[in-house]
């Protein structure tokens, strides 16, 4: 109807993805340790990939933790993180998906995920995948156990591609699948039901009060 | 668009109410009845702006700061960090010019937004209430659908004031019985997370029921329903009952006089129907439910107070055993150690999930006559000026400050830090917050939850102790 009356700010579109894939075996790794709080005052514009497993990817002393799999050197070009159950779990901040994505994410593969984050990251480009937990273990075992190996993942066809070669689909919801391949956000298409929601605010109005 | 055949629940009574339109693919544009705004949201407001847009609906939005307030002053610009005043002035700035009623720093209803709302009379039941906070399911005591959202929905509920959503599973809790002396709506939360784990409601909303909850109070029921998302749940929800009615009758916001007469008529048709099916069904035993503490960095791993720091050699797999080993290492902990041999360096009673006036009364009754053990800091936070007017009213601000506790400003504080209210690393606190992950209070510090009576006692003590011992019920 009047697509773009809402203002046009295009998100990223998701197709297909080949890239690196780190394993993030544990399971809850919530939203304070990929990004803690005190960066949560930063707006948008900052690179928040700086951010990303900020405390979590270093030793008390401060320095870098050659062992945290985001330092080591097979796993730097990773754009692919493949996590454990319960994946982004607690906090609703925006911003752990910003940090991932600003440090090149796109796609993040768990058992399960925080419903609040899986929610912000199809809005934001980057694409949650939920497959069995048996499956996620078998990719884990092969990423860790040739790191820096990669992973396939097709949007179109809702297939994951395991460094083995082996094929899993995944189900993803069809309004976010159609958001994510064609880079809009809900705002436009919102905007088409304008006289929907103006006839459900006078009914509303007059069976509440404020 | 057709209604479901038989008898719903309660959450299916909100969602179909507040329906504007359902797609073919399942996708739901849901009407936003009630949203609440914070500090931490300028954010959606920059989005707004850049795309030219102004909030659809303001006389519908309603904020206060919180997390990034100082809880030593109330004057804005004795906020130390500049990035901290930034968000405090950003949220009085964006409210002000859209025309959206503020509760801002000095205002006599401010406070952490999760106490404002229910507090004010504006969380009430049958509402379907968002906020960009995933601890907005405390609103859910009062019979609402209320669940957190991130800064992108934030600012499509903004210009739109609607969401779209897809319809969740529904799990119904049933706790009966008859909960013990000192065993509140905390211990209660951390034992269903403990038993069905941090991911038991994931993609659920969560109805808690039974008898144990019928007997809640309307704070124990907004500390049981703040915790959902730490099962996992988006929302948490009690039915409305004569406790909801009688907490909400007066308050600011609340319907007055025929309408309020109206309103009550209408809520009483919300609960659950008899015969309402839920996707999952859960049930513990009330009477079972002791004091609990927790060890590890997820909630899930909460234990009875008489427990001990369990043996990651007795998990069940591999990965749990790792799980355990490196949070062991965190906390400091060595399996078998009784949890009440654990020494503590501060003790913060706050938050939105523990910092109502019957939290602090109940902490309160363990500190007066008591003196907060030698190498201990102890915070009190209210959650707002009402509950700190209130308390000051009864005198417990002179109860905790004779026995040497901070009596502090209201805000989100140590719960998260974001005003820098943190601990120092290895540092062990004795919290009545929500999340007790890694570096949740501040980088390396260690986090137990518990409820505000035992983190009192942990204060007097100096260690984690069943409060029973010091208090009778």
């Amino acid at each position: 109807m009047c697509a773009g009356w809402w203002g046009a700010e295009p998100m990223e579109a998701f197709t297909r993805l080949d890239a690196v894939a780190v394993p993030m075996a544990r399971p809850n790794i919530d939203t304070d340790q990929i990004i803690p709080a005190r960066f949560l005052s930063r707006p948008r514009e900052v690179d928040h990939g700086q951010f990303l497993f900020h405390d979590a990817r270093r030793l008390p002393d401060g320095e870098q933790n050659p062992e945290f799999p985001l330092n080591r050197p097979e796993w730097q070009s990773a754009r692919i993180v493949v996590g454990g159950r319960n994946f982004a779990c607690g906090s609703s901040r925006e911003s752990a998906v910003w940090a991932l994505f600003d440090a090149g994410f796109r796609c993040a593969i768990a058992p399960s995920f925080g419903d609040i984050f899986r929610n912000n990251g199809m809005k934001n480009g980057l694409l949650p995948v939920v497959l069995p937990a048996e499956v996620v273990e078998a990719i884990i075992a092969q990423l860790e156990a040739e790191p820096g190996a990669r992973i396939g993942v097709d949007l179109p066809t809702q297939t994951v591609t395991a460094p083995d070669g082996s094929v899993h689909s995944f189900e993803i919801d069809p309004f976010a699948k159609h958001c994510l391949l064609n880079g809009l956000d809900d705002f436009g298409l919102t905007a088409a039901y304008e006289e929907d929601i103006a006839a459900f605010e006078r009914r509303y109005g007059r069976e509440n009060t404020l | 668009m057709s209604e479901p055949i038989g008898p719903r629940t309660m959450f299916e009574k909100i969602w179909s109410r507040h329906r504007v339109t359902e797609r073919e693919d399942g996708q739901t544009l849901l009407y936003v009845g009630r949203h609440l705004l914070h500090d931490g949201g300028a954010t959606a407001f920059d989005v707004l702006r850049r795309r030219g847009l102004k909030p659809r609906a303001p006389d519908r939005i309603f904020a206060t700061p919180d997390h990034y307030v100082s809880t030593a002053s109330r004057k804005v610009e004795e906020i130390e960090d500049p990035r901290h005043r930034e968000m405090v002035e950003k949220l009085a700035r964006n409210t002000a010019e859209h025309g959206i009623r503020q509760f801002g720093l000095g205002d006599p209803n401010q406070g952490i937004v999760h106490v404002v709302g229910p507090e004010t009379g504006l969380s009430q039941p049958g509402i379907l209430l968002v906020c960009g906070d995933s601890h907005t399911s405390t609103h859910g005591a009062l019979g609402a659908l209320a669940f957190g959202i991130g800064s992108t929905e934030v600012a499509h509920v903004l210009a739109t004031q609607t969401l779209w959503q897809r319809q969740p599973k529904t799990m119904r809790i049933t706790v009966d019985g008859t909960l013990g002396p000192q065993v509140t709506g905390k211990d209660v939360i951390l034992a269903i997370i403990a038993r069905i784990s941090a991911a038991g409601a994931t993609e659920h909303v969560i109805e808690f029921a039974g008898s144990a909850i019928r007997g809640l109070s309307m704070e124990g029921r907004l500390t049981l329903c703040n915790m959902s998302i730490e099962a996992g749940g988006r929302a948490g929800m009690v039915a409305p009952d004569e406790t909801t009615y009688a907490y909400l009758a007066g308050r600011a916001y609340a319907p007055k006089g025929a309408e309020w007469d109206q309103a009550v008529a209408r809520w009483r048709q919300l609960p659950s129907d008899e015969g309402a099916v839920f996707d999952t069904e859960v049930t513990l035993d009330g009477n079972a439910i002791q004091p609990m503490v927790t060890w590890g960095n997820s909630p899930e791993d909460a234990l009875p107070i008489d427990g001990v720091v369990p043996d990651p050699a007795a998990a069940p797999d591999a990965e749990r055993r790792e799980q355990m080993e490196r949070m062991q290492a965190y906390m400091g902990l060595t399996p078998g150690m009784p949890l009440t041999d654990i020494g503590i360096d501060r003790v913060f009673i706050g938050s939105c999930t523990n910092s109502r006036i019957e939290d602090l009364r109940a902490a309160a009754a363990v500190a007066r006559g008591r003196k907060v053990a030698e190498g201990v800091l102890a915070w009190v936070v209210p959650g707002s000026e009402p509950v700190k007017r209130q308390a000051e009213a009864e005198g417990l601000h002179e109860v905790f400050r004779t026995a040497g506790f901070d009596w502090r400003e209201p805000g989100c504080s140590m719960c998260l830090g974001t005003n820098g209210d943190i601990a120092r690393p290895g540092q062990r606190v004795a919290s009545t917050s929500n999340r007790n992950f890694m570096g949740r209070q501040g980088p390396g510090a260690r986090t137990h939850l518990l409820s505000p009576a035992m983190a009192a006692a942990a204060a007097v003590t100096g260690r984690f102790t069943d409060v029973r011992r010091l208090v009778g019920g």
